[in-house]
């Protein structure tokens, strides 16, 4: 059904740009508007035990297949050709994804056994918590059988044809969405399980991850903050 | 020089009688929410005692506070800016839940419904995280009560280092006080410092430290990085509070509601002049028994009209000024050094000082033969150790704590020979170093306490900050958007975490 060729551009050609444009809207309106929602929600302070190991092994695992999959996807063809051949460029990624989303999908399914089986984190769960810690395992998970599956394309020809795909996204190329229609079931699933975090994510405690990069800032301040009443008065309300 | 002022408070500790009346309004009018059932933004806790959070004053275990390398430079014990990102993930010095305690209720309702039983029915504690029933409360927000618990768990007290503390667990010799505890509102906070969103500030204006509730993102590093646990992380919204020092109070000109309903009328607020410019230094010196005077010296005269000149050109309004003329924080800390501050070994400047407490003579000196220095009898034979005063108040230097407790005892014997007409006190006061008029003063202040002499709070200029036309009619505190009251409204962006009912479950009920 999924190659359908209305079903197909309706999938990989309308539905990323609905997800795209909910995610950027919903986070600026949620920034904007509900700015006391806007935190990561930890629960470490209720237990704090497993959440060390899991919170670590999957943020600094995930990190790195996110930032992987920036690089590799969106990187312009002259700033990788010169370095990696194409054959290369899909071992580096499947190495290094693969060992990343390892390590990621264990430290969150520490971080689901934790969540569903402490009664107080359980408890003080809203349902979404729930739902999206499982989505991202279906979603590292799909992504790690993206792995072997790859291994029967070393050729470097899929790899290319999902490159030039997110890239026609990106640069909205209408024609993009064309070349979905022969790749394997699990890449689908995954680039749509994909999107759909991206839907979800501003009514979710995923907008943490702006913040996260936001944080970044913290590097470069002075330790110490001083609001005089004059910059509080010129202040918006929610900053 | 660049000067501004704050709102210092003092507390005499002579004074506390443990009341908890200030801890109990404070949690009645801030935290009585869910969430923050754990929090006290103000506590009293009897010392010696590991206190609450658990072994809140060991900053081995939890960080809090600043190291001095040995460049000279302070960064914040957990780390500096790169470390502290990188724990973002998990916090490896939070403090759990069950550190502070966890936060319970008892099953009223089943006292009333109980049926007919062969005994009385029993109201069983219900957790507030879970709702569900506790088998047993294993800690709580004041356990070491009045010496509650065995001496050997309260002796962990990080204050006995350097104090034989083996025999203070004789019942002959034990001893003890009150500690009332709230944020410092340092002038060197490492809350701020160590916060990644930057969220948390100290106003210019009077010197409270604040969250920028919309700001803060819940990263959790000022809980570790504050070294008195006075931040608290509110597991229902995922974000950071604190004392907000009842900021809407004192700009009004009105005290803090723990020191508006201290019964003992130990608390005192007043304006300090301080030399921003001279916080950093201050805080670096390399010798922490040396970090007391240092504090003390960026504190400025406001008699001296140099400084008041500099006061009025960085833009400290005249009734600010007039009440640091007035100020009880001043004359305590400054004019007669009776007053320090909460372990000055942490770097932060605290703001909230303290008066220490006398204590009766030891048993052992018989009555007729106490130890005298002079005509003042000797502070080291009082029952608290000066050491362990000397620990709490002024990182381990004696000598102030004694002087402070010598000029308090000297301020008793004088106002007793004068008031049984005996005279003669002159030389009492000249071996405490201080001058009639002074302990005239210290008389007033100390033993009489009037409420307008210990709450000098110069009014705040809002009109600086704030549209109050655009206020008016517009509702007061709250969290997010619009008003508080009526029923929630709905969000689409998730909201409160956990709406959690309580579900006693009653197995005598069959």
């Amino acid at each position: 059904m999924l190659s359908n060729t209305y079903v197909n551009t309706l999938l990989f050609g309308v539905y990323p740009y609905i997800c795209l444009v909910v995610l950027l809207i919903g986070s600026l309106i949620r920034f904007d508007r509900e700015p006391y929602t806007w935190k990561s929600d930890s629960s470490q302070m209720l237990r704090k035990g497993q959440l060390r190991l899991g919170s670590n092994l999957f943020h600094y695992g995930v990190i790195v297949v996110i930032l992987g999959h920036f690089a590799g996807f969106l990187a312009p063809h002259w700033a990788v050709d010169w370095a990696l051949d194409p054959v290369a460029h899909q071992l580096l990624a499947m190495v290094v994804g693969g060992i990343a989303g390892a390590v990621a999908i264990f430290g969150l399914s520490i971080l689901i056994y934790r969540r569903l089986a402490d009664p107080r984190i359980r408890l003080n769960s809203r349902k979404w918590d729930i739902a999206i810690t499982l989505m991202l395992w279906l979603q590292l998970a799909l992504g790690l059988l993206t792995v072997p599956l790859s291994a029967y394309h070393m050729d470097g020809g899929l790899f290319e044809t999902l490159t030039s795909y997110v890239k026609g996204v990106v640069t909205l190329d209408g024609g993009a969405a064309a070349l979905m229609v022969d790749v394997p079931l699990t890449y689908k699933l995954h680039i749509l399980l994909g999107f759909t975090l991206f839907l979800v994510s501003p009514f979710t405690r995923m907008i943490h991850i702006w913040s996260g990069g936001g944080a970044l800032a913290y590097l470069f301040r002075p330790y110490q903050i001083v609001r005089t009443p004059k910059t509080r008065a010129k202040e918006p309300v929610r900053s | 020089m660049k000067i501004r002022a704050q709102i210092a408070m003092v507390m005499n500790l002579d004074k506390c009688i443990g009341c908890h009346t200030c801890s109990v309004t404070c949690k009645q009018v801030w935290t009585s929410r869910q969430g923050m059932e754990y929090a006290w933004f103000n506590n009293v806790e009897t010392k010696p005692g590991i206190g609450y959070p658990k072994d809140w004053e060991n900053q081995e275990r939890w960080q809090g506070g600043w190291k001095r390398k040995k460049s000279g430079k302070i960064v914040p014990k957990q780390g500096g800016r790169l470390s502290i990102l990188a724990k973002i993930f998990a916090n490896p010095h939070l403090p759990e839940i069950d550190d502070y305690y966890e936060p319970f209720t008892y099953d009223y309702e089943h006292l009333q419904k109980a049926p007919e039983l062969p005994t009385a029915p029993v109201a069983r504690p219900l957790s507030l995280v879970t709702g569900k029933p506790m088998e047993k409360i294993e800690w709580g927000p004041n356990w070491e009560e009045i010496l509650g618990g065995e001496f050997d768990k309260r002796s962990k007290d990080y204050n006995f280092e350097a104090v034989q503390k083996d025999i203070y667990g004789q019942f002959e010799n034990t001893f003890m006080m009150y500690l009332p505890r709230l944020c410092e509102h340092c002038l060197n906070p490492s809350c701020v410092a160590s916060c990644p969103s930057g969220s948390i500030y100290k106003r210019e204006e009077d010197g409270i430290v604040l969250i920028d509730q919309d700001k803060c993102r819940g990263w959790r590093m000022c809980v570790s990085g504050c070294p008195y646990k006075k931040i608290y992380y509110n597991w229902t919204s995922g974000k950071a509070e604190k004392c907000i020092f009842c900021y809407p109070r004192i700009e009004a000109g009105q005290p803090t509601v723990c020191s508006e309903t201290c019964v003992g009328r130990i608390r005192y607020l007043g304006v300090l002049l301080y030399d921003a410019d001279g916080i950093q230094e201050a805080a670096s010196v390399e010798d922490e028994q040396d970090l007391y005077e240092a504090q003390l010296k960026l504190f400025l005269d406001p008699n001296d009209p140099g400084v008041e000149a500099q006061a009025r050109a960085d833009g400290i309004a005249d009734n600010w000024i007039a009440a640091a003329k007035r100020s009880p924080a001043y004359k305590m800390a400054v004019d007669w050094k009776i007053a320090f501050p909460l372990h000055p070994e942490y770097r932060t400047l605290p703001m909230v000082w303290y008066v220490p407490p006398l204590s009766p003579i030891q048993s052992h000196a018989n009555a007729g033969a106490i130890d005298t220095n002079g005509e003042i009898p000797d502070v080291r034979s009082l029952r608290i150790p000066v050491r362990y005063l000397a620990n709490l108040l002024t990182a381990g230097a004696e000598e102030p704590v004694v002087t402070a407790l010598e000029r308090m005892l000297a301020m008793r014997i004088y106002f007793r020979r004068r008031q049984l007409g005996e005279g003669g006190g002159q030389s009492v006061l000249d071996q405490a170093g201080i001058t009639i008029a002074q302990v005239e003063e210290m008389h007033r202040y100390l033993a009489i306490a009037n409420y307008e002499d210990r709450f000098v709070i110069p009014t705040s200029h809002r009109e600086d900050a704030e549209d109050a036309y655009g206020l008016k009619g517009s509702c007061g505190f709250t969290f997010g958007n619009g008003c508080d009251f009526g029923p929630p409204h709905s969000t689409l962006f998730g909201g409160k975490m956990g709406r959690r009912k309580l579900n006693p479950v009653r197995p005598l009920d069959t």
